[in-house]
């Protein structure tokens, strides 16, 4: 939803990053104000899952130039953890496996980590029950997954409800959801996007990476972008994924060039 | 993030200090009159300096160990101190231990004074080889339990120390126990007559203290029949450069129905991260299920040492009897570990369970090395064996080395093994969700050392958790 006044969340400008000597991001400039929900989109190895592990801290890329601001202050400064406390959140496009962690307990910490940045009341065990039960039923996820080791023998399509189960809890501020919808058969990606909906409001903001859009038939975006060697090359609205659909990404490309070219 | 893991493992070892109390030391070097000299100053019973001149002799043609997968400069068994014992006094209370002596387990957190009374637990102070204190005797003594220094033993019981001294550790067993058998100057001494259950858990807290000395302890431990027993035992050594030996021997005899559990957090001095100095930790350590339906149950946390050679073992000779081993080993910069267990199965319907957890991290190198033997007249003899490992970061390694000889077709062995990695990965997912390095892999690491910490006391348990926390600041990015 966009409302013209709504208050800024992320404001990226003109960010450049590298992993190891490598460039990577190449001016990336973007303002998510509250409310809207903005997917990424773009080819294979364009920079887009980059950016948003970088906005959450992924210690492989060092930026080299450029700035990002949270909320109105510097969030480059901050340690991954102080991001996510902050009100963060990455949707992982390949969540981890955590070998002798059970969900109930990883979900627990994260929740109390964040509760405590907070100043929220911290919840044991029995009380956090009763909440993951109820959040559980949103991403229809048995509570069987509570006791298994996080992310271990998961399949695909569960791994990414967990993560949506995850983005439940800690209610985020910014959301930035990796390819989420990568490796889910129809049902789970009704499901997942289902869940994302239920958790945009007017005070969160949602930024969608995705390769398809397939997920924007479910989870509708207020802008489109689309990114390629490294740049944000066009932003549209909801109209753009489709005619991406349809025509695919090279004349993006081209009318790009040709509008620097004539620059 | 690497260098956070670095920083967590990295952490200074907060118990290296030496307490400058007068020594009463035998010259460097070991000969057959340094053990007179160690039998002489402990007043000892003919037949005891016989078994130790005995057990010298023997280790004179024996060659030490080769296989194990450690390695380490030769020790020059002609430069470390046999014997050294704090100036002996006649001390009535606690009020008369020496103070620096008792600043020096403050420092530890030995739990003696009402600690000891509020935690239940009745401590037999080792100090340099020889017994300073003990508590709680006589409210032991008063169920007929026996638990002092092996010389205390030796002196009021020597009929009950002759009759299982080397009963189920042979002098010549090995290099190190026969080099133990010769020169032990101190140790435990436990008796638990027949029907008692002890009333509390006891424990012996280790320190070597003056420099160079190897300690060669001695513990013995009877549990008569129907007899129960928990023994704990906690370790910490003071920061030096050179390498200090230790070449314990504890022998444990459970006779019908008896039950004996023996639980160890060891946290000797590793070395700096380097790897100099450290503790040479070379102990064989072994409980005869001597008895029908007789249980021994190891359980150790193994953080400490430069070198770990340890395999904690049962032989299960009565019929019905069972073995138990739970262990986690953790290994960090540039500690070797070579440890693991033996299950003899000799009697009918033995069953033995091995649960292993190995943690490496830095450049360590952390080996199980276990055997199973099932003997031809065992006959339903059953094993389960489970090794995890888990390495944190990519310059250390870790190895499984099951060794299984079954005899008898209706035997029933299983293991399992798996390997898994804590990484960057990981922890950035962790990070991502709130929640810092340190925090991730205490939670880790407790939920992959889950199942030997539910077998540990309470406040042992709770002292392993902080301690493998402390082990690994800094390990993990």
């Amino acid at each position: 939803m966009i409302r013209a006044g709504a208050p800024v969340l992320l404001d990226v400008r003109e960010l450049e990053a590298s992993i190891g000597d490598k460039p990577i991001l190449k001016g990336v400039s973007l303002e998510v104000r509250a409310g809207e929900v903005h997917a990424i989109m773009g080819p294979n190895g364009s920079g887009k899952s980059t950016l948003a592990k970088l906005l959450s801290g992924h210690p492989a890329y060092s930026v080299t130039r450029g700035s990002v601001a949270y909320r109105g202050s510097d969030l480059l400064g901050l340690s991954p953890e102080a991001r996510a406390q902050a009100g963060l959140f990455l949707g992982f496009q390949y969540p981890v496996e955590i070998p002798g962690v059970s969900n109930a307990q990883f979900l627990r910490l994260a929740y109390n980590s964040v509760q405590a940045a907070r100043g929220a009341e911290e919840l044991d065990p029995l009380e956090f029950d009763d909440l993951v039960r109820e959040k559980l039923a949103l991403v229809d996820m048995d509570p069987s997954f509570l006791e298994r080791n996080v992310n271990e023998g998961f399949s695909g399509g569960e791994k990414k409800r967990n993560e949506i189960l995850q983005m439940a809890l800690l209610e985020p501020v910014l959301a930035l959801l990796d390819e989420t919808d990568s490796g889910l058969d129809i049902d789970a990606l009704r499901v997942v996007a289902g869940g994302v909906n239920s958790l945009a409001g007017a005070d969160n903001a949602i930024v969608l990476v995705t390769h398809y859009q397939r997920l924007l038939n479910y989870i509708e975006p207020d802008y489109v972008h689309v990114m390629e060697g490294g740049q944000i090359i066009k932003t549209g609205d909801k109209a753009l994924a489709l005619e991406l659909e349809a025509r695919g990404y090279d004349w993006v490309r081209a009318e790009f060039d040709a509008a620097r070219a004539a620059a | 993030m690497s260098a956070v893991i670095q920083d967590l493992v990295n952490r200074p070892y907060e118990a290296g200090f030496v307490t400058p109390i007068e020594a009463d030391v035998a010259p460097r070097g070991l000969s057959e009159e340094t053990i007179r000299l160690i039998s002489a100053k402990k007043r000892e019973p003919d037949w005891l300096l016989e078994f130790r001149l005995q057990a010298y002799r023997h280790w004179l043609t024996m060659s030490e160990p080769k296989w194990p997968n450690v390695h380490y400069p030769p020790i020059d068994f002609q430069d470390i101190i046999y014997y050294a014992a704090p100036k002996p006094k006649k001390l009535k209370s606690m009020d008369e231990v020496d103070p620096e002596l008792m600043r020096t387990f403050e420092k530890l957190g030995v739990p003696m004074n009402e600690r000891a009374a509020l935690a239940g637990v009745a401590v037999d102070v080792i100090f340099d080889s020889v017994s300073v204190a003990t508590t709680y005797k006589q409210k032991l003594a008063e169920v007929g339990i026996i638990f002092c220094s092996i010389s205390e033993a030796v002196a009021s019981h020597p009929e009950l120390v002759r009759k299982y001294l080397g009963s189920v550790v042979p002098p010549a067993d090995n290099y190190y126990a026969a080099l133990n058998s010769a020169v032990f100057t101190d140790g435990s001494f436990c008796f638990i007559p027949k029907g008692v259950k002890c009333p509390m858990d006891l424990s012996t807290y280790f320190r070597i203290n003056t420099q160079d000395s190897g300690q060669f302890e001695r513990t013995l431990i009877v549990a008569e029949e129907g007899a129960a027993v928990s023994y704990l035992e906690g370790c910490t050594a003071p920061k030096f450069d050179t390498n200090q030996l230790h070449a314990a021997v504890v022998e444990l005899v459970a006779l019908d129905h008896a039950d004996i559990k023996y639980s160890t957090v060891q946290n000797w001095y590793a070395g700096d991260e380097n790897g100099v100095g450290g503790i040479f930790n070379f102990v064989t350590k072994r409980g005869l299920c001597k008895g029908a339906s007789s249980k021994i149950s190891w359980t150790q946390v193994e953080t400490g040492s430069a070198i770990t050679w340890k395999y904690p073992s049962c032989v299960l000779l009565g019929d019905n009897s069972i073995g138990e081993f739970y262990s986690v080993a953790l290994t960090n910069h540039r500690q070797q570990a070579d440890t693991g267990t033996k299950m003899i199965h000799l009697g009918n319907n033995t069953r033995s369970r091995i649960i292993s957890k190995g943690i490496s991290a830095g450049h360590s190198n952390n080996s199980y090395r276990g055997l199973v033997k099932i003997g031809a007249k065992a006959d339903n003899a059953r094993n389960y064996s489970q090794c995890d490992s888990m390495l944190i970061g990519s310059r250390c390694g870790a190895n499984t080395f099951p060794y299984i000889q079954v005899r008898n077709r209706s035997a029933q062995v299983e293991h399992e093994a798996t390997t898994s990695k804590i990484g960057e990965d990981q922890l950035f997912y962790f990070a991502s969700r709130g929640v810092g390095a340190e925090e991730a892999v205490s939670m880790i690491i407790n939920g992959f050392c889950k199942d030997v910490f539910q077998q540990l006391p309470m406040e042992f348990a709770v002292e392993a958790t902080k301690l493998l926390g402390l082990k690994l600041e800094g390990s993990v990015g």
